[in-house]
């Protein structure tokens, strides 16, 4: 575990908090903290992970940089590039497609850039399909970092990407009135 | 219509707090020490009793899955609760995890003590950061006010529990993929045998158990096993929450009882189809890995795991997906089988490289690019799939083509040729 | 034992193993490709399906372990669909370039298809491609051939124990890479090229050198260190185009180095091939019999006091030994083959060997390691404790730098003094070494070149007996040989007593070297005999032959046969694979041919010669003679007695009829024999004895038997046709002895022998002529037996001038294998002129 590039280390609260991560698995199984520990440095690391921070963790917890790197890239929600201040997740799968996702879609299309993955002209924004977000009652919706926003439409999705890049507050969870999960009527 | 009095989850919208307060004003944490004292065996048999089976989609009795763990106490057992909930179609854990987190802690303690498990660990996924955020309220709640820890709830018990987060992958609900991704690998399912009893976390004998599962052993066992099995039929006992999702007027979670006739549930809690009764088309009624069902089935089959087995689909995570007659089935399936080739894991060959060919003759069938004889390829592949591989994603991904084909092969022919003849 | 019936057949198998191994004991093949004996179960191709009654599905057999009374099938319509299907996936991706792939014709997924495959493909969807992923020199990547059975991965955290290989993505887009494409920091790194099963993962140096069907393929022994791999050279005429490890569970296992590997490439390159003579500072070329007549003066002419042989790290044992020997004739004293100037004055072979055996790591249950890096030294060994390691809790611990061995250690630090430490009770270790049953001790090379070694050593030879390290079953104490060829020359006594290497160097530089005769002694500062004259033998234009004022080019070690002694003390044989460049000669006969040229008395006359006096001398060398051989020869050992006296009943077939006969004609031969070879009646002879006889009196098992030599069973005239010369005698008297006195071994030799003057078996090489039969002997040179007549298969044999060249003209004058081909091919044009 040699050439370790010392760009990236955790802030002090960051540290705390790791070591807080670490004390909830076996002293010997550092390994388990890999994930969270990941999340926190992407966190701290505007919400990417370099190679110098993957490689920062894998010392962290003493494992060699592969098995990190392969972590890193099994699981959808550790990103190897920058994606902007805010990455609008618009849920495709067959709950929000019935329920007009393509609309959503088109919405983040028109707002944001005519591809995925792609900055915004601001460089604020990028935006990408994925798969089931698990609030299919609430469908169609999109996570725009950590927060879900539901009972989308074309509209109204519009509406929250402006009123984000305004600097406008919007109400995060379902944008049509109704409390969680619960039936409307 | 399951009566209010009869709700285990009354606080599943949020209409009040998940606080600990509140929480206890609706009975969580109700002398929960008086319940551990009675004994691992006295709650294994109350479980058994109330004929619970597992909310995770494969519908295993629970009393007897926990009654595995080996009793050994120099052992250091776990129980792992699964909160990955991926399925689409499926969100009911995450409405009881923000709004009714101390029901899931108080489980957890009860049925650790049962399994003779000191940790227990709650994966939820990566995407429910806010969830997340208030379970870990709860759960420091739970520590502050003694229930849980050094001798939890004054039982003489000592319990941990912790939250870790997982970071998209739906495979990691699969339970010994989650096991892998807790021990901070890749979620590649394991090789059965050995089972998690045997060897699960870290090596050690491990019971894995979806949020519902455990979020209503402390109802079941304050009012009796005997209670929650007077709901449902046999063996397809108790209360269940249900997702309707889809081509409904008000899709919503609603808890009811099990075996709720499938267009009751619709038409009294969704406010039923879309354009009415006579224009659905089908219904998924176990999230997206059971096959569909078309529209006569759906006009009188029950919501439970053996009625819904009868007509060759399954109850699975009970998340009720709804599609209208303006619905393009095949694409809808097609999106499935788009998730499942996005979610293999990769490890075993028929899913790696199977499910992006299902997804590919699935897209050619909706572009109108195939024949029938595509089709038979297509059935043959997923066949080829179904039963090779480590764990049930590659029958998941299998499933919903089969159920497609089975109900409407002869529409989805006559739309080829017509697309050919023009 | 438990119980499982396999395709409705009742079969008694070990508990614990796996279907596919219980399958495997019953004879049945199953189809797999991620599953590999020697690592941990992935159980991820799918391929090993087969269904067990009361399953719901196929289940994977590689992985699931045998229950009392299952009842398993493998060859059902499931079985046989689900194979299908497993291989249709494997292939919708693959590229299907087999005619392009250096793994073809020797691939997994090529013959598993064939075997098991779908008719043809289905798949109309464009294939997924992956680019090449760079692993560094040794191994050339193409892995959209990868059917990700993760088997490198596995090599790579287990068995080398570096965790650089990973496979990144999930899904269909999941790939085999090392991180960010480093190259692998292995020394073990190119096993996943016979690891990996399609050809994802090929040798980059063999890239389009050759099909895996037109190379000769000859087992030997790896000569790169001193454990003695064995392995496998494939030869396309003269060159060595690949090696590869053959199957040894008491050495490599099925690994070996990348150095052993890859060492075939310098075969090719800076060989010497011709006798070569300094003149006015420049080489000259010469030939055999001036170079050689040019040694002999030098040799004859300097004062043996002041004559050094100097042996080399790639010496074979036949070598030294006539090294040795002619050292003793001359009476040179100052041979010395410890090139890196080990001083211990050795008086038995335990004090340098590695005598727990390298499979002793499985057993023992504390290990100490002094001064060594054993994964650079021993690359196989380091392996071989890693896997104890990491499989149990094996106290370890290290004295010495502080290396990297792909596992974890105790470093108890870099000082000589924590050895006394120990030994006085004063160190944590000694407590763990006093418990153990079986405790070992690792002595590297690097401990015994130093000035102070003699005192280390006996430091270190009296933890045997504090430590109770050797006992009648186990002996814990061991030293780490670098060299193929040190401990064979050890044994042979190709070193000074009470001096070493520092003692010649003084002698130089006093002006009491006037010779130097360097047998590949390659790691010598040869500025130390910048005054005395130096004649090399060796292979490759190395430091020795810089410095050499004759050079004789010799065979390198895929070249010739030989004996090595491995670090164990291990009896090993190579096998010639390719021949040497050139006028080169395999070693042992150019100093028997200087024997020869200085009327020494016992030049030899074949290798086999050499290989019995040596067993002679040194009869222990013979005790683990692990070639076939030996193995022969056991086998005839345990062999029970009934089953060779078993008495035919009249159900005969023909064949057993016809064996029978010979049976019978050949009682009276048993008790001629007896007295003949042993001299003495068949009832007195041992088991042993007999059955050798009988076995000398089948043709059938006869030419199994000779096939072991390479000889040819031409006719079975034993009794009829008495051409012979009594052989035995002879050779028995060139040997100073009577024919009673001979060593089993020797008796064995003089039967081959004797059978070829006796034409019953020929060599390969021999030549028939109407006038006889000529050999190219050995040493090269053509000599011929002239029996009256030749028989073949009992029929008189009328040579006819198409069946034979004429020979008047090769005499035994003729002494090269060139020569001899010359005269040959000029008979022939002369025979066809005749003709027509
Ligand atoms: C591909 C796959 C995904 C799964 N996802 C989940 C999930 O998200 N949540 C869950 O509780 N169970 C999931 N399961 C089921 C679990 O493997 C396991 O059966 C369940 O957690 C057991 O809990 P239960 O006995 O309480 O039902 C999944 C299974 C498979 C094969
Ligand atoms: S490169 Fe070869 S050994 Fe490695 S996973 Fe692919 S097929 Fe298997
Ligand atoms: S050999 Fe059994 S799954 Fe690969």
């Amino acid at each position: 575990m040699s050439n370790l590039n010392d760009n990236f280390s955790f802030s002090e609260t960051n540290e705390r908090e790791a070591k807080k991560i670490l004390s909830k698995y076996p002293s010997d199984r550092k390994q388990s903290a890999i994930m969270p520990l990941l999340d926190l440095a992407q966190r701290q690391n505007d919400n990417w992970l370099s190679r110098d921070v993957v490689e920062y963790v894998a010392n962290f917890i003493e494992i060699p940089f592969i098995k990190a790197w392969e972590v890193v890239t099994f699981y959808s929600m550790y990103y190897t590039k920058y994606n902007g201040k805010y990455l609008v997740q618009v849920c495709g799968t067959t709950p929000c497609w019935l329920r007009g996702s393509d609309q959503v879609a088109k919405a983040c299309k028109e707002m944001i850039s005519p591809d995925q993955n792609t900055l915004s002209k601001n460089g604020l924004f990028s935006w990408m399909q994925v798969e089931c977000l698990g609030a299919c009652v609430n469908a169609p919706l999109v996570q725009i970092n950590d927060d879900y926003y539901e009972d989308l439409t074309y509209d109204t999705t519009k509406n929250i990407l402006q009123s984000l890049m305004d600097g406008v507050e919007i109400k995060v969870g379902s944008q049509n009135g109704r409390t969680s999960s619960k039936a409307v009527s | 219509m399951l009566k209010e009095k009869d709700k285990i989850f009354t606080n599943l919208f949020g209409d009040e707090t998940y606080s600990l307060k509140s929480a206890q004003k609706r009975g969580d944490w109700n002398n929960t020490k008086s319940l551990i004292k009675k004994g691992r065996d006295w709650i294994i048999d109350e479980m058994k009793k109330s004929e619970l089976r597992g909310r995770g989609g494969a519908g295993f009795p629970t009393g007897l899955k926990w009654s595995f763990m080996p009793k050994d106490p120099a052992l250091n057992n776990y129980l792992v609760v699964n909160a990955d909930e991926s399925e689409p179609g499926t969100c009911k854990d995450r409405d009881m995890i923000r709004n009714e987190p101390h029901k899931l802690i108080e489980g957890c303690l009860l049925a650790s003590f049962a399994m003779n498990a000191h940790t227990c660990y709650i994966y939820i996924r990566g995407e429910y950061f806010n969830e997340a955020v208030v379970l870990q309220n709860a759960i420091d709640e739970a520590y502050e006010a003694g229930l849980v820890g050094k001798n939890a709830a004054k039982s003489g018990w000592d319990f941990d529990i912790y939250l870790h987060r997982g970071a998209g992958a739906y495979i990691c609900g699969e339970e010994t993929a989650l096991l892998e991704s807790l021990e901070g690998k890749k979620g590649f399912p394991r090789l059965k045998p050995p089972f998690p009893a045997n060897k699960g976390l870290y090596g050690s004998p491990t019971t894995v158990n979806n949020v519902e599962t455990i979020a209503v052993v402390p109802t079941i066992l304050r009012r009796g096993g005997e209670w929650f099995s007077s709901f449902g039929r046999e063996k397809n006992t108790g209360t269940k929450v249900f997702c309707i999702s889809g081509h409904v007027n008000n899709p919503c979670n609603i808890e009811e009882e099990m075996g709720i006739p499938l267009r009751e549930l619709i038409e009294k809690h969704a406010g039923g189809v879309i354009g009415g009764w006579d224009n659905l088309k089908a219904i998924i009624p176990g999230g997206s890995s059971v096959p569909l069902i078309p529209k006569n089935i759906c006009d009188s089959v029950l919501m439970d795991f053996d009625s819904l087995t009868e007509v060759k689909s399954g109850l699975g995570t009970a998340a009720v997906i709804v599609m209208d007659k303006s619905t393009d089935l095949v694409t809808a399936i097609s999106k499935l089988s788009h998730f499942y080739k996005h979610e293999s894991c990769g490890q075993c060959t028929p899913c790696r490289e199977g499910t992006g060919w299902l997804w590919r003759m699935m897209e050619k069938i909706g572009e109108g690019n195939a024949t029938s004889s595509d089709i038979d390829k297509l059935l043959d592949v997923t066949k080829q799939i179904e039963g090779h591989t480590i764990c049930a994603l590659g029958d998941a991904a299998a499933w919903p083509i089969q159920g497609l084909f089975r109900h409407f092969r002869e529409e989805i022919e006559e739309s080829l040729t017509k697309i050919r003849a023009a | 034992m438990v119980k499982v019936k396999i395709n409705g057949i009742e079969n008694d198998v070990q508990e614990g193993v796996t279907i596919l191994q219980a399958c495997e004991e019953a004879g049945l093949e199953i189809p797999r490709f991620c599953y590999h004996d020697r690592l941990s179960i992935a159980g991820n191709c799918r391929m090993c399906l087969v269904d067990v009654e009361g399953a719901p599905k196929p289940v994977a057999s590689c992985a699931m372990p045998i229950n009392e009374g299952m009842s398993i099938h493998t060859n059902t319509q499931t079985v046989k669909k689900a194979r299908e299907g497993v291989m249709e996936f494997l292939l919708i991706n693959h590229p299907l370039d087999c005619p392009v792939c250096d793994q073809g014709g020797e691939c997994d997924l090529q013959d598993q298809t064939v075997a098991f495959g779908p008719e043809n493909s289905r798949f109309n969807e464009n294939k997924r491609s992956v680019d090449e992923k760079y692993m560094g020199p040794l191994i050339k990547t193409y892995m959209t051939r990868c059917i990700h059975c993760t088997r490198c991965i596995r090599f790579g955290d287990e068995v080398a124990g570096v965790n650089q290989l990973g496979a990144l993505n999930r899904g269909e887009n999941m790939e085999i890479t090392t991180y960010l494409e480093q190259t692998l920091d292995s020394e073990l790194s190119a096993n996943i090229v016979d690891l990996c099963p399609v050809g994802a993962l090929t040798s980059k140096p063999y890239q389009f050198e050759a099909r895996p069907w037109e190379l000769k393929k000859t087992e030997s022994i790896d000569v790169m260190d001193a454990v003695g791999s064995n392995i496998r050279v494939d030869t396309y005429g003269w060159k060595v185009k690949r090696i590869l490890p053959v199957l040894n569970e008491d050495i490599n296992e099925e690994w070996i180095s990348d150095k052993t590997r890859y060492a075939c490439d310098g075969l090719l390159t800076q060989r010497i091939d011709t006798p070569l003579i300094k003149n006015n500072g420049k080489f000259v070329e010469s030939d055999w019999n001036e170079s050689l007549s040019k040694v002999t003066e030098l040799l004859k002419s300097n004062d043996p006091e002041e004559i050094v042989f100097l042996l080399g790290d790639f010496i074979d044992l036949e070598t030294a030994y006539l090294i040795k020997k002619l050292a003793d004739s001359l009476n040179i004293k100052s041979i010395e083959c410890r090139q890196d100037g080990c001083k211990i004055p050795f008086n038995h072979r335990s004090q340098f060997l590695f005598n727990s055996k390298i499979n002793g790591l499985d057993e023992t249950d504390c290990l100490l390691i002094v001064g060594s890096n054993i994964r650079e030294e021993a690359p196989i060994i380091n392996a071989r404790i890693r896997k104890q390691v990491i499989s149990r809790d094996l106290p370890l611990a290290l004295i010495g730098e502080n290396f990297d061995l792909t596992y974890k250690y105790e470093h108890l630090g870099n000082d000589v003094n924590i050895l006394t430490d120990i030994l006085y009770d004063k160190n944590e270790f000694s407590k763990k070494l006093s418990e153990a049953k079986k405790p070992m001790l690792i002595v590297g090379q690097a401990l015994l070149n130093r000035d102070d070694s003699i005192q280390i050593y006996s430091l270190l030879e009296s933890f045997i007996e504090k430590f109770n390290m050797a006992n009648d079953e186990w002996n814990g104490f061991n030293v780490l040989q670098l060299s193929a060829s040190r401990a064979g020359s050890l044994e042979v006594g190709c070193y000074q007593k009470n001096k070493n290497l520092e003692d010649i160097i003084d002698d130089a530089h006093n002006n009491k070297v006037r010779l130097v005769m360097s047998f590949g002694a390659d790691e010598i500062n040869y500025k130390h005999f910048e005054n005395s004259k130096i004649i090399y033998m060796g292979t490759h234009g190395d430091k020795g032959a810089n410095a050499a004022d004759i050079i004789l080019p010799s065979a390198a070690y895929t070249e010739k046969d030989g004996i090595y002694i491995n670090t164990e003390g291990r009896t090993q044989f190579a096998n010639k694979a390719s021949y040497p460049p050139g006028d080169a000669k395999e070693d042992w006969k150019i100093i028997n041919q200087i024997s020869k040229l200085m009327s020494l008395d016992w030049p030899f006359i074949d290798q086999g010669d050499v290989r019995s006096v040596i067993f002679d001398d040194y009869p222990h060398l013979n005790e683990n003679f692990k070639d076939q051989t030996c193995e022969y020869i056991k086998l005839l050992e345990n062999k029970s007695k009934d089953e060779i006296e078993i008495t035919p009943k009249d159900t005969r077939t023909a064949k057993e009829k016809k064996s029978d006969t010979i049976n019978e004609n050949i009682k009276d031969f048993e008790n001629n024999s007896a007295y003949k070879i042993y001299n003495l009646p068949w009832k007195d002879l041992s088991d042993r004895q007999r059955e050798y006889l009988r076995k000398y009196n089948y043709p059938e098992t006869w030419s199994e038997f000779t096939e072991h030599y390479g000889f040819k069973v031409v006719n079975d005239i034993k009794k009829k046709n008495n051409v012979v010369l009594p052989y035995e005698e002879q050779y028995a008297k060139s040997l100073g002895k009577v024919w009673d006195d001979l060593s089993y071994n020797q008796k064995k030799w003089a039967y081959t022998k004797r059978n070829k003057n006796n034409l019953i078996g020929l060599a390969d090489d021999a030549n028939f002529t109407p006038e006889g039969i000529v050999v190219i002997s050995d040493n090269q040179e053509a000599y011929y037996a002239k029996p009256k007549e030749i028989y073949f298969e009992n029929k008189k044999l009328i040579p006819s001038i198409n069946d034979f060249y004429v020979t008047d003209t090769i005499s035994r004058h003729s002494s090269t294998m060139a020569e001899c081909s010359r005269a040959r091919k000029e008979m022939r044009s002369s025979v066809k002129e005749k003709a027509s």
